[in-house]
């Protein structure tokens, strides 16, 4: 038995197709004690971590000047939906060069994606 | 009751909970496994059955006369029976002896690790890394007294082999057990590499 057929992975119909670059809008469940809340958080995907179970995604986003980075399991259950607010287009897998850039040299290596696709 | 099962280790990985907290677990194909000799009181001096686990396609004619009739298997290995009086030879076990929240105990034969030293093998603090130390970053440092004892003291921890050693990790918790795909899964990791055998028996419960 082969170790990636162990553990089936729900796909969550709510998270679309997304790349390294595209802005994304991330509905997360909160529970606070009794209390269940939804919080959201939108922000560049700089990496995707493709590994069955464990796959994973990061966001980083500039909060008051302050580069602020999140990582979310692809496939856990508190993750209600996801939401494209941009598509982007970049020329590498990982966009760790972002933390070095300020935030304008950050938006202008992120151009949309929407031009290729006309074409 | 038989308690336990041989299995193969298959690797590990991670299922969310029902709270959306990741859990780490280990996969397992265990069993089925068929009864291949029955030992009792009156002739053995305890009680206890063998179980035969994974098909072999070749066995040398000890093997296969110790078999029988039984469909020949690759792995033997023997499991402690309080009664084995309404068990037959043949009797098959899978993976149904188990339900999640259950607590086994697994037992394999750990990693090999070679000649090892003794912050690896004894978790050694080392020497210094600063200061003027030369070639005592890993040192075991002092290993006994001078003239009086005159020798160390048996027992010693030293640098020598690690691993490749039966190891038992206990009281593992049961997350989820699959009779249709023989399939086991527990929380925790578990001696050895892939692919290697695996005893997995119940946890005793002490009070």
């Amino acid at each position: 038995m082969d170790i990636s057929s162990v553990v089936e992975t729900k796909v969550n119909e709510d998270i679309p197709e997304f790349r390294p670059g595209d802005t994304i809008k991330v509905k997360l469940k909160i529970i606070e004690g009794e209390r269940e809340r939804s919080q959201t958080f939108e922000g560049v995907v700089i990496r995707k971590r493709p590994s069955g179970a464990g796959a994973s995604f990061t966001l980083r986003k500039v909060f008051q000047g302050i580069g602020v980075e999140r990582t979310f399991p692809l496939h856990s259950p508190r993750l209600e939906t996801v939401e494209v607010v941009r598509k982007g287009r970049v020329r590498r897998a990982k966009l760790y060069y972002l933390r070095e850039l300020s935030s304008k040299m950050a938006k202008a290596k992120v151009k949309s994606r929407a031009k290729d696709e006309l074409r | 009751m038989i308690n336990g099962l041989i299995g193969r280790k298959i690797g590990m990985t991670q299922v969310f909970t029902e709270g959306g907290t990741v859990k780490a677990v280990t996969a397992i194909e265990a069993g089925p496994c068929a009864v291949t000799q029955i030992k009792t009181d009156a002739k053995e001096g305890y009680s206890a059955v063998q179980l035969g686990f994974g098909e072999a396609k070749q066995l040398n004619s000890p093997e296969r006369g110790h078999l029988g009739k039984l469909d020949l298997v690759k792995h033997l290995r023997e499991f402690r029976v309080k009664d084995v009086s309404d068990i037959d030879l043949g009797h098959r076990v899978d993976v149904s002896l188990f339900q999640p929240g259950d607590l086994v105990d697994v037992r394999g034969i750990s990693k090999g690790k070679g000649f090892a030293g003794g912050v690896k093998r004894h978790h050694f603090a080392g020497g210094p890394k600063t200061h003027g130390q030369s070639d005592r970053h890993r040192a075991p440092g002092s290993i006994g007294a001078g003239t009086s004892p005159g020798r160390v003291l048996k027992g010693q921890r030293m640098a020598g082999h690690m691993g490749n050693k039966r190891v038992m990790v206990k009281r593992l918790e049961v997350v989820e057990a699959d009779p249709d795909r023989n399939l086991l899964l527990v929380k925790g990791a578990v001696p050895g590499a892939r692919n290697g055998l695996l005893e997995i028996r119940k946890s005793e419960v002490r009070g």
